[in-house]
């Protein structure tokens, strides 16, 4: 969560004079200003289930924990599985960053703690139609050539609706995402993920979302469309928690082996 | 009465201080099939075995302070030495308010970075009847001081209770030949046993650079074996377990796609002070073939500058590997490598798929192959084990 208060300031009156920008900088504040909605968190916890559903309709669940704590520069996450019970124990930790992440796999089996490539970033996460790239912290400058294409209502709420471009272009599946946004309280609705060839990939689509801490909006379900495969995968969030008091100490490489 | 009142507070004050409690484990079913007869008439042909290993976690205080019970249980019908039992863990962690945390009683520590060896991984005994790639491991009884600071982590051993290798019986493949007899090993340390080791390692995460350095002093894991004749006047192998100092680095460096990793240790005290090391590199194909599978090449050459003379058949050793993921939804995943030594031209090849059948059922298959082992006495040992195993795991 890269930004100062006075930048924000500045922009809330580039958004108080919306008229005078272009489609661009109206993609990008909108933007920004979600991202600064949702900063502040400063830690949480939740219980993850994940539902692979494949083109029979064959369901396979995965649940987790995650816990992520708030850090200048980029958050700090564990993942942890619980199940199914012969990947238990398995942890994931997470230091985000602008540019490639640093990522360490705890592997319970053997005890051993792995220093893993985080430049997979368009490879499926755990067998689902989630990217790492899609569960990785969304900061603002990991995208480019924001645009506000147009606002239109979508449900019962309005939405902005704007495109956005991955930075890493290497690295990344994806050629453009466009992001329904809404109007009130920035909150992203959908999002429709194109490959290369520009054509349709995914959608995902947020629903049941509750507001944490008197601030913050979470999804209770997030759901993956990919149109290429015919699978689908569910996120189902329980449990949040947030300000629980976590510490830095709990994210470092040593503490990753003792997460259960 | 009395009695009941007490165990009742007892047990409430525990409760309400027992923040998760977690029971779980595997259960295993084994097949073991050899293509060749063994080269000692006593060493059986195929096997089948059973394996247990329950978990016993308790968690207090949210998390402050923890306890993990995981014992181990192999019945095996071929082999007398294979049928043991075992506590991979009993242990208690204290997880101090910044930034320490203690670990009493019998752990499990995995140190380095290299694939086809674990060259720097010194803390636990290697489970030798368990699998001849010594990926299994024993429980060390210790007590471990992690001090984890923000310039890196130090972690301090202390470690009594040695235990002794585990090597095949008589009558179990994959041994050396004579068979090594476990009851007559000979210690350098006058306590045998009880005698202390220490190890101190420093290990941090500078940017893309993982490393790690410690000095260990103490009875060696790894022992020599003699030749002795026993009292049925056999030809057997002893163990001999001799006190050494190990100083030794594990470094990591993750580049994109590419991961290039050195271990080295320097040893002294089993006859003069010798150097070895494994180094290589990993690269990672993501999506291949527009597929979800990711495929990594793995390359990595084994040195030990005692050459013939090391404990080890890799001292001159290159190793070529690929490892397959297949990201669907069943974790399928198959490793495959061959080792080949350059001067003594054996070649050892071996494959081993996961796949999950069900939410609670797990297959691996493995194989190996040893070839052209002629010139490489502890190979040379292996040479007619080629096998095909079987593993079917019940995770609760």
């Amino acid at each position: 969560m890269y930004k100062l208060i006075t930048v924000t300031a500045l922009l809330s009156v580039f958004i108080g004079n919306a008229w005078a920008e272009t489609d661009a900088e109206k993609g990008k504040a909108i933007a920004i200003e979600s991202d600064r909605r949702d900063t502040g968190f400063v830690d949480f916890t939740v219980q993850m289930t994940m539902e692979l559903i494949n083109r029979k309709g064959v369901k396979s669940d995965r649940v987790m924990r995650q816990k992520i704590i708030e850090r200048e520069g980029g958050d700090k996450s564990i993942v942890v599985f619980d199940f199914p019970r012969n990947v238990k124990g398995t942890a994931l930790l997470t230091h985000s960053h602008i540019d490639d992440d640093d990522q360490w796999l705890f592997l319970p089996k053997v005890g051993r703690v792995k220093r893993i490539s985080s430049s997979n970033k368009s490879g499926s996460f755990v067998g689902s139609e989630f990217a790492y790239e899609d569960m990785s912290s969304q900061e603002v400058e990991k995208y480019t050539d924001y645009l506000l294409l147009k606002t239109e209502p979508c449900g019962d709420l309005m939405c902005n609706v704007i495109q956005r471009r991955p930075v890493d272009e290497d690295n990344s599946g994806y050629s453009k995402q466009i992001l329904w946004v809404d109007v009130d309280e920035y909150r992203v609705q959908t999002i429709q993920f194109f490959d290369f060839k520009k054509a349709h990939l995914k959608t995902l689509t947020f629903s049941g979302y509750q507001q944490y801490a008197g601030q913050f909006w979470r999804a209770d379900k997030l759901a993956m469309v990919n149109h290429v495969t015919g699978k689908s995968t569910n996120l189902i969030m329980k449990d949040y928690q947030f300000k629980v008091g976590l510490k830095e100490v709990e994210f470092r490489k040593k503490s990753l082996a003792r997460v259960r | 009465m009395k009695f009941q009142f007490t165990m009742g507070l007892v047990l409430s004050l525990f409760a309400a201080q027992v923040s998760a409690v977690d029971i779980s484990g595997w259960a295993s079913f084994e097949a073991i099939g050899f293509v060749h007869q063994g080269q000692d008439p006593d060493q059986r042909n195929n096997s089948v075995s059973f394996a247990l290993q329950p978990e016993f976690f308790v968690e207090l205080e949210g998390g402050k302070n923890s306890f993990l019970f995981v014992p181990f249980y192999r019945f095996d019908g071929n082999d007398k030495a294979r049928t043991h039992a075992d506590i991979r863990e009993l242990k208690w962690t204290f997880i101090g308010d910044d930034e320490w945390e203690l670990h009493v009683g019998v752990g499990k520590v995995f140190w380095g970075v290299t694939e086809s060896l674990h060259l720097v991984d010194i803390i636990n005994q290697t489970d030798l009847v368990e699998n001849p790639d010594g990926e299994e491991k024993l429980g060390q009884p210790m007590i471990n001081l992690a001090l984890v600071k923000e310039w890196g982590t130090i972690d301090l051993f202390l470690m009594s209770g040695f235990r002794e290798r585990t090597f095949p019986g008589k009558t179990g493949r994959f041994r050396s030949i004579p068979f090594v007899d476990t009851d007559h090993a000979i210690f350098e340390a006058k306590n045998k046993q009880a005698h202390v080791d220490w190890a101190v390692r420093y290990s941090h995460a500078f940017g893309d650079w993982d490393v790690g350095l410690y000095h260990f002093s103490g009875t060696s894991r790894e022992p020599l074996l003699a030749p002795v004749i026993n009292r049925n006047l056999e030809v057997v192998l002893v163990p001999i377990y001799n006190l050494i100092d190990q100083t030794s680095i594990d470094v990591q460096s993750t580049k994109g796609a590419w991961l290039l990793k050195l271990e080295a240790i320097t040893r002294s005290g089993q006859g003069e002070r010798f150097f070895a090391s494994v180094s290589g590199v990993e690269y990672t194909f993501n999506g291949v073939f527009s597929t979800q599978a990711d495929v990594g090449i793995i390359m990595e050459y084994l040195y030990d500058d005692r050459g013939n003379k090391a404990a080890t058949p890799f001292e001159d050793d290159l190793f070529v590997g690929m490892r397959v993921a297949f990201n669907d939804t069943q974790d399928t995943d198959l490793l495959a490598g061959m080792i080949i030594d350059l001067s003594r031209h054996s070649r050892t090849f071996s494959v081993e798929a996961n796949h999950r059948i069900n939410d609670n059922l797990q297959a691996s298959l493995q194989g190996q192959i040893f070839e052209n082992t002629r010139k490489d006495v502890v190979l040379d040992a292996l040479r007619d084990d080629d096998n095909v195993r079987l593993d079917l795991k019940y995770y609760y």
